[in-house]
């Protein structure tokens, strides 16, 4: 009985608390949340669209040569002062008895 | 040389048949010959609004077909002098519009008109990718909440990419914020994004900030595009919408919350104390 008194007592506090406490507002949220979503967009965005094509085919190439996990293939495009660079990056299995990570830079316009 | 506006903004409902008629009227009104096109084919629109439906005979398609002469489907607007409409077709049949198809239209419109105002339908589908092709400004329509200001960042990114004049690489389509359904209260509550929010995120020029009213509802069901209700706050914003496109500078108007009368009482008393 003692205990579910006290309780109420804070569930009390707690609620005057919250209503002194200044609630976020939900536009302020709402621009965070855009910032957040829109920046990562437009990165995105600015591939071109044959970027994810090409990783596939470049993926269905080297597997049919070397038997390589999907994840192991990443390609990431830069660009700087004028000239995008293509990173193609394969990590290959145990074989030669060395494990090796090639790593290929091919330089588009 | 006849300038092509395209008023686009992925997303669907945020205004911009309204702004397309109101534009388009505004134009004329200050004495451009005019013609705005309806690229929603399928879901023609702008008619209704300018409240020509019934006069409907031909359609944008059926030129783009040689079904019409461009003469034959241009309607001209009851309201004002110097303006016409090419409305869409009800067509669904969805490759009826056709790069080739538009820019000829375009070409053969630039002879005689000052400005081409494209009403571009919602969506990146083609209709709203042809509105925006061969235009070399752009009045991006976005209401304060985040769904239609991501689309409206989306629909910049395929201003600077997928039209005309990016393709050419010639200067660049000029972009315009139009920010509509303002609510003054509700940012003043912290509620709605601000001018400020929406002009931070996507950093383009604003042309004008139309308030919530309920003058636009009155307007289309009338068929007399908002601008021409010059009594009302939505018509006057356009009005000067209109104004600062053609190069004036006014300043904002109906994008403050009017103040309780016993906070101007105070702010004057303060101000005559100063």
């Amino acid at each position: 009985m003692k205990n579910q008194i006290q309780f109420s007592k804070l569930s009390n506090l707690s609620r005057i608390v919250q209503f002194f406490q200044r609630k976020k507002k939900s536009a302020k949220v709402a621009k965070e949340r855009l910032q957040i979503i829109i920046a990562h967009e437009r990165v995105r965005q600015d591939k071109p669209d044959f970027l994810s094509a090409m990783q596939r085919d470049l993926i269905d190439v080297i597997a049919k040569y070397v038997d390589i996990n999907k994840e192991d293939v990443k390609i990431e495009l830069e660009r700087q002062d004028g000239c995008s660079i293509l990173e193609l990056n394969v990590t290959l299995p145990n074989f030669l008895d060395r494990k090796e990570n090639s790593k290929e830079e091919l330089v588009v316009e | 040389m006849a300038q092509i506006i395209v008023v686009t903004s992925g997303k669907g409902g945020v205004g911009k048949t309204t702004t397309s008629a109101s534009i388009a009227v505004g134009l004329a009104e200050r004495g451009f010959k005019t013609v705005v096109i309806d690229f929603d084919i399928g879901l023609r629109n702008l008619d209704l609004i300018m409240g020509c439906e019934r006069r409907v005979i031909y359609d944008f398609v059926n030129v783009i077909r040689a079904e019409a002469s461009l003469n034959q489907a241009l309607i001209r607007d009851k309201h004002v002098t110097n303006l016409y409409i090419l409305p869409a077709s009800q067509t669904r049949d969805k490759d009826a519009l056709t790069v080739e198809g538009v820019g000829a239209v375009l070409d053969e419109l630039r002879k005689t008109f000052d400005y081409i105002v494209c009403d571009s339908p919602a969506g990146i589908e083609r209709g709203a990718t042809l509105a925006m092709y061969f235009a070399d400004h752009a009045v991006v329509v976005t209401n304060p909440e985040v769904s239609s200001v991501r689309d409206s960042d989306r629909m910049l990114g395929l201003l600077s990419s997928k039209t005309k004049r990016a393709e050419e690489g010639r200067e660049p389509i000029t972009e315009h914020l139009l920010l509509t359904r303002y609510c003054p209260k509700r940012v003043a509550k912290g509620d709605m994004l601000s001018i400020g929010d929406v002009n931070e995120i996507l950093a383009i020029p604003l042309l004008g900030v139309i308030p919530e009213s309920t003058a636009v509802l009155r307007a289309s069901n009338s068929g007399d595009p908002v601008i021409l209700d010059k009594e009302s706050d939505a018509g006057q914003a356009y009005s000067d919408a209109i104004l600062r496109f053609l190069g004036q500078d006014i300043p904002f108007r109906f994008t403050e919350e009017k103040a309780h009368w016993l906070k101007r009482l105070f702010s004057m008393k303060e101000r005559e104390a100063v």
